[in-house]
């Protein structure tokens, strides 16, 4: 098109001529890649910008109580606030157009302060609140229900009039806010996020390890077979990479399972005298992620391995290097790039596991997205399931930093 | 031309629903599932509105997002007690009009509130396999010794039901329960309770696991809710219950807010609170009838089995769902905590 536009005008227009036919190279190029932008920007980053949008949003108190959000903003955070404050909150959970309403502010309070869900519901019943001066309605409201002459209640409210809050945020890295507002640590018993993100990078890391210990001997192995063989091996190990997560765990569960396969071999080699206990603990666990991980690491591994070129190898055995030092300093630093992306994938990959740890572990085994299911499924909390889910993410995103800074490289899989 | 069959399409589209109606039923699967399709699904079938059963495993998640986007493809769902008041006071779920099921004083009193209704009474209780247990524990101190009954013991992953046991097993009477739960100290004294057996404890995650467990002898005890049991004995094993201390509690039928095919979802719900569909179903798997008549359809041996039955239910505990509507979140996060330590 630009050569048929270049023959019919004159000679002096060629610059630009030849601009427009680079920008209309690169505008087919856009709309080329247009697909997979939007596919990119609704699949991927607009549910992450939603997610994290959601772990810091706390419209219900702000939304339901206005009034008495105005009325508490003076009040020292002692004792219970002025008369005019119980007239608000009666004035206010009339005002609410819906039930459903009530019942959104009485789940958010409640995940602050347990009880606060009975007590804005029988509240909001009971409504219209006897009496017409501010401090009728208080003797009403205590009247009503006890309760509301205690602080933790009011305080809630208070520290939640705000539209925006950090306190998912603080709360998934066991902090909270104190009735003046500072940051301080959660009482001991309720203290679990950070020693559960500790658990997941623990887990992680030792399902790393195994998976280089076990992926490199065979990665190389393969490798160093001609390219015929190394397919048929290939598949042998891309056969449980497709098959579904779900079948490979019940799988393990039937094997290693105390009347199970692995139990009744070791018996009868002598080896054991009872079976030992391999499933709903850390060791079922980390037996199963490393077979369903390993895939992860033998693929850049092997596709690093393939570019090393044998000679180097050779070489230094031939200059009289023993064979062992110089496959670990000659051969194995060559590998670098495969064994970092191989063990990037598999933690980070690792890091979100959910299914194998519910099925597979005990109470303490479990990671930081079953929580978040679970807050999302069980609790419905989900400004909680999004700040845990917003952990996980800058915990990833943290690593893999690191690993730049380390490897000064980009991702490579080979 | 185009818009002729865009008109008839659309027509057909509308039309359809009267033609051949049908309604989704989601339940929790498993052997209660076929009991429902049995009991419930199919005879409903033969008054002309198709039943499309889906399974779920008690997610409020999923049913929260259909209201919210006001696209609800569910019309009837079973849910567990703690979230009918919940999704009731959040506008989940819609008000059931009684004068379109029946009488309220035919059901019992636990089984009738505003968004939902009973359809079966069910109990978490003890279970040990009679073929290999030496010995018959009776109370949930039994369970608690290691010694007398040595072995491993199931218990379901989290607060909820365990809590209460450790109440019981630590000397509270049934009745006092949640009075002490209900206090600091009582949490404390629950779960304290629960370290001492926290090396014996093999954790479950699913309703089917505890019998797997019982049959395969990787635990000496367990938990379990008692319609799985009943269902492992049909296929011809030998477990057995312990009642004493069980805690029993309904399942509800509620219809999402928004729900197109509501007076179809009425229809179902009705159908199956009558006495016949409630017998029926109680005979296909040992959970107890809310339709306190359905109990005269029954013989003998099928009241035995059932929650509900005398001698099953003296000592037994309701399950709060008031306590656990305001405790749940804040005892389950203790749990996390409790088991990383």
């Amino acid at each position: 098109m630009s050569s048929v536009a270049a023959s019919v005008s004159g000679a002096g227009d060629l610059p630009r001529q030849l601009a427009r036919a680079d920008r209309a190279r690169k505008l087919r190029a856009f709309v080329l890649t247009l697909p997979l932008l939007v596919f990119l920007l609704a699949t991927f980053l607009v549910p992450i910008a939603a997610l994290l949008k959601r772990a810091v949003e706390n419209p219900e108190v702000a939304n339901a109580l206005p009034r008495t959000v105005a009325a508490l903003d003076g009040w020292n955070r002692e004792g219970t606030p002025a008369p005019e404050a119980f007239a608000a909150i009666g004035a206010d959970l009339a005002a609410l157009p819906d039930s459903s309403d009530a019942g959104a502010l009485a789940r958010r309070l409640n995940s602050e302060v347990p009880g606060a869900r009975s007590l804005v519901m029988n509240t909001f019943k009971a409504l219209p609140l006897p009496g017409a001066t501010p401090a009728e309605q208080q003797a009403g409201l205590l009247a009503l229900d006890a309760r509301w002459g205690e602080t933790k209640y009011w305080l809630a409210i208070a520290k939640n009039g705000a539209r925006w809050t950090p306190d998912y945020l603080l709360a998934s890295v066991d902090l909270r806010r104190d009735a003046q507002g500072r940051v301080e640590r959660m009482a001991p018993e309720q203290r679990a996020f950070g020693r559960i993100l500790l658990r997941t990078f623990e887990i992680s890391a030792i399902v790393t390890v195994w998976c280089l210990l076990l992926g490199y001997p065979l990665a190389y192995w393969l490798s160093t077979l001609p390219a015929r063989k190394a397919n048929v091996l290939m598949i042998l190990v891309l056969v449980p990479f497709w098959t579904s997560i779900l079948v490979r765990v019940a799988a393990w569960i039937v094997l290693l399972q105390s009347e199970g396969l692995v139990n009744h071999a070791l018996m009868w080699t002598g080896l054991i005298d009872k079976p030992l206990a391999l499933l709903f603990n850390r060791t079922g666990v980390i037996v199963a992620m490393v077979h369903i991980l390993l895939p992860f690491m033998i693929l850049p591994l092997y596709s690093v391995m393939k570019s090393v070129p044998g000679t180097y190898l050779r070489a230094a055995v031939s200059l009289g290097s023993p064979p062992l030092a110089a496959f670990f300093r000659v051969y194995v630093p060559q590998t670098y790039p495969g064994i970092g992306a191989g063990a990037l994938l598999v933690f980070i990959l690792s890091i979100g596991y959910y299914v194998t740890p519910a099925l597979l572990g005990g109470a303490d085994d479990q990671m930081l997205s079953y929580y978040i299911a679970q807050y999302t499924n069980v609790n419905v909390n989900w400004g909680m399931a999004c700040a845990l889910g917003a952990v996980l993410l800058a915990a990833t995103l943290v690593l893999y930093a690191l690993y730049r800074r380390v490897t000064k490289s980009e991702l490579s899989l080979g | 031309m185009n818009k002729s069959i865009l008109a008839i399409a659309l027509a057909a589209g509308f039309a359809l629903p009267a033609l051949g109606q049908q309604i989704t039923v989601v339940n929790f699967g498993g052997a209660n599932a076929n009991a429902q399709k049995k009991a419930y699904y199919e005879p409903f079938e033969k008054t002309g509105t198709k039943v499309v059963a889906v399974e779920y495993n008690g997610e409020q998640a999923k049913i929260k997002a259909m209201v919210e986007t006001k696209k609800v493809t569910w019309d009837v769902v079973e849910v567990e007690s703690p979230d009918v008041a919940r999704g009731c006071d959040e506008g989940l779920f819609e008000k059931l009009d009684y004068s379109k099921i029946g009488n309220k004083a035919d059901f019992l009193p636990a089984a009738v509130s505003d968004c939902g209704i009973g359809v079966f009474v069910w109990s978490t209780v003890m279970a040990y396999n009679g073929d290999k247990l030496k010995g018959t524990p009776t109370t949930w101190a039994d369970f608690w010794d290691t010694k007398k009954f040595p072995g491993k013991r199931g218990m379901r992953k989290g607060a909820r039901y365990n809590l209460e046991f450790a109440l019981m097993a630590d000397g509270v009477k049934t009745a006092d329960v949640y009075k002490v739960l209900a206090t600091k100290e009582g949490a404390e004294r629950a779960f304290k309770k629960l370290t001492e057996l926290k090396p014996s404890i093999q954790w479950w995650e699913a309703g089917a696991q505890p019998p797997q467990f019982l049959v395969a002898g990787d635990v000496a005890l367990t938990t379990v809710y008692n319609g799985r049991i009943d269902a492992a004995n049909r296929e011809g094993k030998n477990l057995k219950i312990a009642w004493t201390g069980g805690i029993y509690d309904l399942d509800y039928w509620v219809i999402p807010k928004g729900s197109p095919n509501k007076d179809a979802a009425l229809k179902f719900i009705a159908f199956a609170s009558t006495p016949d569909a409630q017998a029926e179903y109680a005979k296909n798997i040992a959970y107890g009838p809310t339709n306190t008549k359905a109990l005269a359809k029954l013989d003998a041996k099928v009241l035995g089995n059932l929650p509900t039955a005398p001698a099953n239910a003296k000592d037994a505990l309701q399950f709060d769902l008031k306590f656990w509507a305001d405790q749940g979140e804040d005892l389950e996060k203790r749990f996390a905590s409790w088991a990383a330590q």
